[in-house]
């Protein structure tokens, strides 16, 4: 089977990183004198993935653009890969955003191009032969299970069809940090479950660090106690009822962190607010 | 309808000289550093130059034939119906051409960029450009820019030469005139001046039909009704900016030259 010989030839890397991947240290942004991050710290270790939860309106997508330098902050400082990008001029981010993936809430696919030129599309910017971007491609669809749709247009595509590959966008480059804005917001129960699955396999296959912003509880728990199988193809529970040690929690509300920990702490919480949440 | 502050509406007003004064900057300067998105120039350029080529024949022709049928009738009173080829020639390359043909090419052209780019930006696409380490200024807007220049100025030139026709023939088949004579008098009164004139508008007409689309659709914000808005903001703001460098240049060349 294809995707079987596919992922047991490429050895899981291993993150080279020695430091957090990702530091947030008192960062703080308003939008129209909206404070919508206030004093927001914390750290992400290689090869962890942090799942922030929150309510609508909370600041999670704001927060994973801060990371990829996208918007600026008003306050505070943003360390990536040991680079202050909340600093670094747009030029010096196109750099560095090589090795950072980023899925977006609603895809943000380019609709004037086929999920080929979609998929591709950093690997045309960067020259690359064309025969190694179509094999690279394909690996990359294959992996999202849409290798058919390489020669559709985003809008000949359903909803779940867009965000897998948007999804294949952000690791065909093999990026060692991937953002997840919302990847299943939007979706049935079923193609949620689809996605989430996907960012299992990235996670326990390639070991990627990873932040996955999220509103839905059961896609975040799911993420926490399940792990991909790569020889059955599917995800299962963890033996024993296992908690993923490198899965962790960052909860926000109206702009402020009011958990960041592990799933064991988050599920043993005595603060009112976050039972009720998590209720 | 809440009213603007006059502090905020000045406010607001400076900071969008500003940011688009820094968008043309960034946009030109990456004519000097690579990547070039060459493709991306000639797909523009077949798009703006290539498309826009039926709007601006019929109206060159018919200004033209307005231009003949109009004047020779002001003429006639004088007995100077046969220097209608002059006014029609003079007309079209030093101001008709030109303003006419930039103000078809904007609303056609203008709202298209702002719509485009536009309905990228509230789609989170220009996020996903810059999230894929491609400058999305260096990718839509400048290649949009040297397009727009290139092309206008050889619309133009199509214009003046169709807008002349167009007069010919109104004089010729309507106006009973010697075709030979319209010709050569047409051909007589262009001086280097005027010339110059009409084929240095085209160019700044173009940076700012094609800079004016681009700012608004890389500024748009408020989903669908924000596209709707920034595609009538950009044609309504191109085309007064080019009656008014129209007026500028002009003026700056009658005083450079003396007519």
């Amino acid at each position: 089977m294809p995707e079987t010989t596919l992922i047991a030839e490429q050895p899981a890397p291993q993150p080279d990183q020695t430091g957090p991947v990702v530091v947030f240290d008192n960062v703080s942004i308003a939008f129209e004198d909206k404070q919508v991050l206030e004093d927001i710290s914390f750290t992400v270790e290689p090869g962890e993935t942090r799942i922030v939860l929150g309510p609508a309106g909370c600041g999670k997508s704001v927060l994973m653009k801060l990371a990829n330098g996208l918007l600026c902050p008003d306050s505070g400082s943003i360390h990536v890969f040991g680079e202050e990008v909340s600093k670094m001029p747009e030029v010096d981010l196109f750099t560095l955003r090589a090795r950072i993936g980023m899925v977006f809430q609603e895809s943000a696919l380019f609709d004037s191009m086929t999920v080929c030129d979609n998929v591709a599309f950093r690997m045309h910017e960067e020259h690359m032969p064309e025969d190694e971007v179509q094999q690279r491609v394909l690996e990359s669809l294959r992996f999202v299970e849409l290798e058919q749709a390489v020669n559709k247009f985003p809008s000949e595509l359903s909803g779940g069809m867009r965000r897998r590959v948007a999804i294949a966008r952000a690791v065909v480059s093999k990026p060692e940090l991937i953002l997840y804005d919302s990847p299943t917001g939007g979706l049935d129960p079923i193609t949620s479950t689809t996605i989430i699955e996907l960012v299992m396999k990235q996670r326990d296959v390639f070991h990627n660090t990873a932040l996955v912003v999220t509103h839905r509880l059961q896609d975040a728990f799911t993420l926490a106690t399940h792990e991909y199988d790569v020889q059955e193809h599917t995800m299962k529970p963890i033996p024993n009822k296992g908690i993923d040690p490198k899965t962790k929690f960052l909860v926000l509300n109206e702009g402020r962190i009011v958990f960041d920990g592990t799933t064991m702490d988050l599920v043993h919480t005595d603060d009112p607010w976050l039972k009720e949440y998590l209720s | 309808m809440k009213l603007a502050s006059p502090e905020e509406f000045a406010k607001t007003s400076v900071l969008a000289v500003q940011e688009y004064s820094m968008l043309c900057v960034r946009a030109v300067s990456n004519l000097f550093s690579a990547p070039r998105y060459w493709a991306d120039i000639y797909t523009q350029a077949d798009s703006i130059g290539i498309g826009s080529l039926p709007i601006v024949l019929l109206t060159g022709f018919f200004t033209g034939c307005v231009l003949a049928l109009q004047s020779a009738t002001a003429l006639s009173q004088f007995g100077a119906k046969n220097i209608t080829g002059q006014l029609v020639s003079l007309s079209m390359v030093k101001e008709l051409g030109p303003v006419l043909t930039s103000l078809m090419v904007s609303g056609r052209n203008a709202s298209g960029m702002a719509s485009e780019i536009g309905s990228m930006k509230v789609t989170e696409q220009i996020d996903a450009m810059r999230a894929l380490g491609t400058d999305p200024i260096r990718k839509l807007v400048t290649p949009r820019i040297v397009a727009t220049v290139f092309m206008l100025f050889f619309l133009t030139i199509i214009s003046d030469a169709v807008g002349t026709v167009g007069g010919a023939m109104v004089s010729i088949f309507l106006l009973g005139l010697d075709g030979s004579q319209y010709f050569h008098i047409a051909y007589q009164t262009l001086m280097y001046p005027d010339v110059l004139q009409g084929l240095i508008k085209p160019v700044f007409f173009g940076f700012i039909i094609a800079s004016i689309g681009c700012y608004f659709g890389m500024n748009t914000k408020g989903g669908t009704q924000g596209v709707g808005k920034a595609t009538t903001q950009a044609v309504v703001f191109s085309s007064v900016l080019i009656i008014v460098v129209d007026f500028l240049i002009s003026r700056t060349m009658i005083g450079i030259f003396g007519r």
